[in-house]
C-alpha cells in the first residue's frame, strides 16, 4: 500500500526595519494577533519584547552557548608575554607588571591558548544567553534572550527559527512571524535568510529613509518579496510620499501608509496589540488589510 | 578631554537626536567637540550638518587564502578554527574559507605548518572624517551592506578621535550586545535616552545591568514625556539613577527630525537644557578624568 502523506509547510514572514523603534514589534504583535493562530519568534535577542505583551507560558527553556572567552590562570602564567603578539583583537596588554586580557575586547578565537607556552589560558563557555518556548493568546511563541553583552546574536535567531518552525509543524501552525532586530548585520542576515515575506517597516525622516535604502539592498541580495510599511506616515507626509515613489521605483510588492496613532502605545501600555485594543480603529482596519496583502500575493 | 556616549537599549528612542543636538549646543558655546557616529549599521547623525567630507579610511580584516599546491590537508587549521569557517574533505581533497563566518583572528595561519595559508584584506566598511570648518568635527563608521559585524569598524572609528577635542560625544548602536559595548567602554560617561513605555523601560533595563557590570557611570533622558505611563520613574527612584533631563514629545520635534533639521535651532529653551545636562556631566566626571 502506498501512504499518502500531506507535506505541511509553514509560511515564513519576516518583519523588519534598518531603523529601530520604527514600530516593528507592535505592527508584529498586532499581525499576531489577528485571525488564525500563529506561531511568533522574536528573533530581536538583543533586546526582546513581546513576551512582555503576551506573556506566555515558559514550557521549554535551553542555553544558548554564545562563544568562549579566554581566561588566565594566574597560578600558572608566567607574564612570558607570547600571547600578546598573537591576539589580534587588542584583548591582551601588560598592566601592573601583569598579564590582562580583557573580557570586552577578546573574541574567543582560542590563539592565545594555544600558544601558551605555559597553559595557562582556559577558554570559559558564554552560557548566559537562553531560549524559551511557550503558548501565548493566539498561538505559539518562542524568543530568545540573549545576556547583555554577548554575541554571535546570528546563531541565536538561527536557533530560535528552528524551534519555530518544529513547533509549526508539530502543531499544524501554518503562519510564523518573525519579529526582527534592527540594523543591517548579522542578526538581520539571520532572520531573513530563506523566509518566505519579509516586511519592512519604515518612518517618513531623513534617517528612516536612508535606512531603508540600506535595508532593501540587504534583502535584495536575499532575493525575497518585500512589503514595505511606513509607519507614522502623517508626521510628515512629503517625506511619506517621497519613500512612497521610491519603493514603487525599486519593484517593491507593496508600500502602504499606517497612520501615527497614540492608542499603539496605550495599547503597550495595558500589555494588548492594537487589534485587540479595538479591532475598529482606522490603524487597525489598515493592518488588516496588509496583512492579508502579505499573506496571500504570490510572487 | 571627556567622552560621553548616547545610548539606548531599544531602538528609536531618541539617541541620535539627543547626540546631534548635544553636539550643537557645545559648537554653539565654541567648545572643541566631536561626534562620533557609532551606530554603523545605520549610520545617520552626519546628516544633521553641513558638512565636508575630508577623509575617508578603508577598514579591512585579513582572511585566509589557501594554497591548494602546498596544502596536505591534515585539517589542523580547521581545528584551530574557533568560528568554524573552513570546511575540509580531506579524501575528496576539498577545503574552502567560509569568509562570512571568518574573524580574521589569523589562528589558522598559525596551526598551518606547510606555509600553504596567506591572508587577503576584505573590506568591512569605512571611516570617515567630515568637518565643517576645515578641523574634523565628525567621525561616522558605516559598514558595508551584507557584513556581518559592525564591531571592528566602530573600534576603527573610536581610534580616529583627534585629541586636540574636549568633548567627544558618542551616538552609541542600539542594542545591548558587542557593537553597545564597544561603544560605551571607552566613554566617560553614557546618557541612556529611553522612553515611558514598557518596551522602552524593558530594554532600559537591560542596558542599566550592563552599564553596572562593567562600572559605569550613567544617568537617563526620558524622550516624548507625555505618552505611556509613569513605571519608567518608579524604576528610576528605586534603583537611585539619575534622571538627567525630560524631554515632551511635541509633534513640532518629531517634523523637525523628519527633515533632518537640529531642533535646538528653533527650541531655544530644549538648547539649553541639553547644555546643562552636558555642562553637569562636565564638571562631575570631566575633571575626574583629567586627574587620572
Amino acid at each position: 500500500m502506498i501512504q499518502l502523506k500531506i507535506l505541511f509547510y509553514s509560511m515564513e514572514v519576516a518583519i523588519i526595519s534598518g531603523k529601530g523603534g520604527t514600530g516593528k514589534s507592535s505592527i508584529s504583535a498586532a499581525f499576531a494577533t489577528l485571525n488564525d493562530e500563529v506561531v511568533l519568534a522574536d528573533c530581536d535577542v538583543d533586546a526582546a519584547n513581546l513576551y512582555l505583551l503576551f506573556n506566555p507560558s515558559n514550557e521549554e527553556e535551553r542555553i544558548f552557548v554564545t562563544g568562549e572567552k579566554a581566561f588566565i590562570d594566574y597560578n600558572l602564567c608566567t607574564n612570558c608575554g607570547v600571547c600578546i603578539n598573537y591576539c589580534r583583537f587588542d584583548a591582551i596588554s601588560f598592566k601592573n607588571r601583569r598579564i590582562l586580557i580583557s573580557e570586552i575586547a577578546c573574541d574567543g578565537c582560542k590563539l592565545c591558548s594555544r600558544v601558551c607556552p605555559e597553559n595557562a589560558i582556559n577558554m570559559i563557555p558564554n552560557d548566559k544567553s537562553r531560549v524559551y518556548a511557550g503558548s501565548f493568546r493566539n498561538g505559539k511563541m518562542v524568543y530568545g534572550r540573549l545576556a547583555p553583552g554577548e554575541e554571535n546574536s546570528g546563531k541565536l535567531v538561527n536557533i530560535v527559527r528552528e524551534k519555530a518552525k518544529q513547533i509549526a509543524k508539530t502543531n499544524g501552525l501554518e503562519t510564523i512571524i518573525l519579529d526582527g532586530p534592527p540594523g543591517i548585520g548579522c542578526p538581520v542576515i539571520s532572520t531573513i535568510t530563506g523566509v518566505d515575506k519579509v516586511v519592512i517597516v519604515t518612518e517618513p525622516t531623513i534617517s528612516g529613509f536612508h535606512d531603508l535604502e540600506r535595508i532593501v539592498e540587504l534583502v535584495k541580495k536575499f532575493n525575497l518579496q518585500i512589503f514595505v510599511i511606513i509607519n507614522k506616515y502623517d508626521l510628515n507626509l512629503s517625506v511619506a510620499s517621497q519613500i512612497k515613489t521610491w519603493c514603487l521605483r525599486k519593484d517593491i510588492s507593496l508600500a502602504e501608509y499606517l497612520p501615527f496613532d497614540e492608542n499603539v502605545i496605550n495599547a503597550m501600555v495595558q500589555k494588548k496589540s492594537i487589534i485587540e485594543l479595538n479591532p475598529e480603529l482606522e490603524i487597525s482596519l489598515k493592518l488588516n488589510m496588509i496583512w492579508y496583502i502579505i499573506k496571500n500575493q504570490k510572487k | 578631554m571627556i567622552k560621553i556616549a548616547v545610548a539606548s537599549g531599544k531602538g528609536g528612542t531618541g539617541k541620535t537626536f539627543v547626540a546631534t543636538n548635544i553636539f550643537y549646543a557645545l559648537m554653539r558655546k565654541n567648545f572643541r567637540a566631536m561626534l562620533v557616529d557609532c551606530d554603523a549599521e545605520a549610520p545617520n547623525s552626519i546628516a544633521f550638518f553641513q558638512t565636508k567630507l575630508i577623509k575617508v579610511s578603508e577598514v579591512t580584516q585579513l582572511v585566509p587564502v589557501i594554497n591548494i599546491d602546498s596544502c596536505i590537508y591534515c585539517g589542523k587549521c580547521r581545528e584551530y578554527c574557533n568560528y568554524n569557517a573552513i570546511f575540509i574533505l580531506p579524501p575528496m581533497k576539498i577545503i574552502q574559507v567560509i569568509e562570512d563566518l571568518c574573524h580574521g583572528c589569523g589562528a589558522c595561519s598559525v596551526a598551518c605548518k606547510y606555509d600553504a595559508i596567506t591572508e587577503k584584506p576584505v573590506s568591512l566598511g569605512k571611516v570617515n572624517l567630515y568637518s565643517n570648518n576645515g578641523e574634523p568635527l565628525f567621525i561616522e563608521a558605516r559598514m558595508n551592506i551584507g557584513v556581518m559585524s559592525p564591531v571592528p569598524i566602530i573600534k576603527e572609528a573610536i581610534k580616529n578621535i583627534n585629541n586636540q577635542a574636549e568633548i567627544i560625544i558618542l551616538d552609541s548602536p542600539p542594542g545591548t550586545s558587542c557593537p553597545f559595548i564597544q561603544t560605551v567602554e571607552p566613554a566617560d560617561y553614557i546618557i541612556l535616552v529611553t522612553e515611558p513605555t514598557p518596551f522602552g523601560l524593558s530594554d532600559l533595563k537591560q542596558s542599566v545591568e550592563i552599564l553596572k557590570t562593567i562600572n559605569k557611570s550613567f544617568g537617563v533622558i526620558i524622550n516624548r514625556v507625555g505618552i505611556g505611563n509613569m513605571e519608567v520613574y518608579d524604576y528610576l527612584t528605586q534603583e537611585n539613577i539619575p534622571l538627567l533631563l525630560e524631554i515632551p514629545f511635541k509633534k513640532e520635534i518629531a517634523e523637525l527630525y523628519s527633515v533632518g533639521k537640529i531642533a535646538s535651532e528653533k527650541d531655544f529653551i530644549l538648547e539649553k537644557q541639553l547644555f546643562d545636562t552636558v555642562e553637569n556631566i562636565i564638571l562631575q566626571y570631566g575633571s575626574s578624568y583629567n586627574k587620572r
